[in-house]
């Protein structure tokens, strides 16, 4: 199993840490794994994306030319990175943010209406974990469990009372699938 | 060894440093390693430490030199043009004898250059830190959990020879984050007593640190004890790494990141038919000159591959000392080679399979 995934929104869409999440349950499971944020001169509402890759052997490069799924919160990041999916991959979009189709036919495509799940739940902030939820459900990589059990660790002291909504915001994610 | 945790490459460095019994810390931000200093200014005060952010790189690197000289374990760190600052006092701390360590997260040049990941500063680690003969003993890591263990290696390294030792990562290596695991921390306070450090003369001679020598003879006696100590580092430190050796008609070197990517070109070629190995050098000074001039006896062709326009290239020259031909692959400027590239390469040496 070698996994390749593009994570990609606007910065404040808490790109990094779905990433960071996805990561620690990866290492938490025993599998070799690497997370490589974009780092640089970004624009202010550009994208921001990381790149985590979650292996049963050891990674050679942390950077993904041809991602096996991307997870992307807004358009830019869908017209950036869809040309990169590798044929066959996965494309998990947020489908309350994007409302164009993908234009390629040799790739699966999940919409996940993220923003609108996080609302009803309560806080638009956790849109991320409604698409990592699916994300989880969908590729089977980490166990749903794990990656509930990470939240502690990535989470900041300040957002620990913030752990069951993220856990509630990962649950309905996987209804999207 | 303890719990693994995630860290990221920069902060990971930081907490080896803390680990080795480091409480001195004087630098400058720069991107791409400022998690690094941020790290640390967070983290020492907890441990007693002291972290101080200079004026400058100049003077950073002359407060190294100052706590270098009254016996504590230092760190600065900094990335490509900081480095170029802080080079007079590396000089100055080389010709004192005295030991520190040096973190370089190498970015784009030359000048302000980019922030993205590069190489390109092989030759200024290497050969050209400043004026003067003198070496720095060079380590280059290329996963976090090497950076860790490379970093806490890199005191000990530089007590035993009373040299800075140099630790180049590039971006990648700063950003990342990896699963790691810390050693046993070693308490300061339990360290070996440097008998010559200006650490108060109170009941003895008074101790001298100092880089000037204005007799030559002197400073060439000086020079020539230098030149033994850096003579012993290429007899006792050359680390390297072997990845399919055994039975490689093409052998690629390739240090830090570049050698991660060109692992998996590796792969990828010797699926299609190209018998590639590598040797991934460690330590870059002092170099692995013998096992590369050792595999050239059976191997056809070298490949070197790096993040310049091609520095590294010419210490595996000079170690393939022309028994077969060199060739070189590189991005720079902060362009990452893909292990795609890497294998077109491989073809155009090996040919057609």
């Amino acid at each position: 199993m070698n996994e390749e995934i593009i994570m990609a929104g606007f910065g404040g869409q808490g790109i990094m840490l779905m990433g960071k999440l996805l990561t620690y349950a990866g290492m938490k499971e025993d599998k070799e794994v690497s997370w490589m944020p974009s780092y640089g001169p970004e624009m202010r509402g550009g994208t921001a994306n990381c790149t985590v890759i979650i292996s049963d052997k050891r990674i050679p490069s942390p950077m993904s030319s041809k991602p096996d799924s991307i997870i992307v919160m807004n358009l830019p990041s869908l017209d950036k990175f869809l040309p990169k999916v590798k044929s066959g991959g996965t494309v998990f979009m947020n489908s309350s943010l994007i409302a164009e189709e993908v234009t390629r036919d040799d790739v699966k495509v999940i919409k996940v209406p993220a923003n609108e799940m996080a609302n009803e739940i309560g806080n638009s902030k956790i849109a991320n974990m409604v698409m990592l939820g699916s994300f989880v459900e969908e590729k089977n990589i980490v166990k749903p469990e794990t990656v509930k059990e990470s939240l502690e660790k990535v989470l900041s002291a300040r957002n620990q009372k913030l752990i069951d909504l993220n856990v509630k915001a990962l649950e309905k994610g996987k209804e999207f699938k | 060894m303890g719990e693994k945790v995630l860290m990221k490459g920069n902060e990971a460095i930081a907490e080896a440093a803390i680990r080795a019994g480091c409480r001195y810390f004087f630098g400058y931000p720069i991107t791409p390693q400022s998690e690094l200093p941020a790290y640390l200014a967070r983290k020492f005060p907890e441990v007693g430490g002291t972290f101080l952010q200079a004026e400058s790189e100049v003077a950073a690197s002359n407060m190294i030199y100052g706590a270098a000289g009254a016996g504590a374990r230092v760190l600065t760190s900094s990335s490509s043009p900081g480095i170029s600052l802080k080079a007079e006092g590396i000089s100055y701390i080389a010709g004192a004898e005295l030991p520190a360590v040096i973190i370089n997260i190498m970015r784009g040049g030359p000048g302000l250059g980019s922030i993205q990941p590069s190489q390109a500063d092989y030759f200024q680690a290497t050969k050209g830190m400043a004026h003067g003969d003198f070496s720095l003993t060079v380590l280059a890591p290329s996963t976090v959990q090497e950076a860790v263990d490379l970093t806490m290696e890199a005191f000990e390294i530089a007590d035993r020879y009373r040299n800075p030792v140099l630790l180049v990562g590039d971006g990648i290596i700063g950003q990342m984050m990896e699963p790691v695991e810390f050693k046993e921390a070693i308490d300061p306070d339990e360290l070996p007593k440097k008998e010559w450090a200006t650490d108060g003369a109170k009941g003895r001679e008074p101790n001298v640190i100092n880089s000037l020598a204005l007799e030559p003879e002197d400073l060439e006696d000086h020079n020539m004890k230098l030149k033994a100590k850096y003579d012993k580092m290429k007899e006792e430190e050359v680390r390297y790494e072997e990845l399919y050796t055994d039975d490689a008609d093409i052998i690629i070197v390739a240090y830090g990141t570049t050698a991660r990517i060109s692992s998996r070109a590796i792969e990828m070629a010797r699926k299609e038919g190209y018998k590639v190995g590598m040797i991934r050098p460690i330590t870059l000074f002092p170099f692995p000159t013998d096992i590369i001039n050792e595999t050239a006896d059976r191997v056809d062709d070298f490949l070197a591959v790096e993040m310049s326009t091609g520095q590294m290239v010419e210490d595996v020259r000079l170690a393939v000392n022309g028994k077969k031909p060199v060739h070189f692959y590189g991005r720079t400027g902060g362009v990452v080679p893909s292990p795609e590239e890497i294998v077109n390469k491989i073809k155009e040496i090996g040919g057609e399979k």
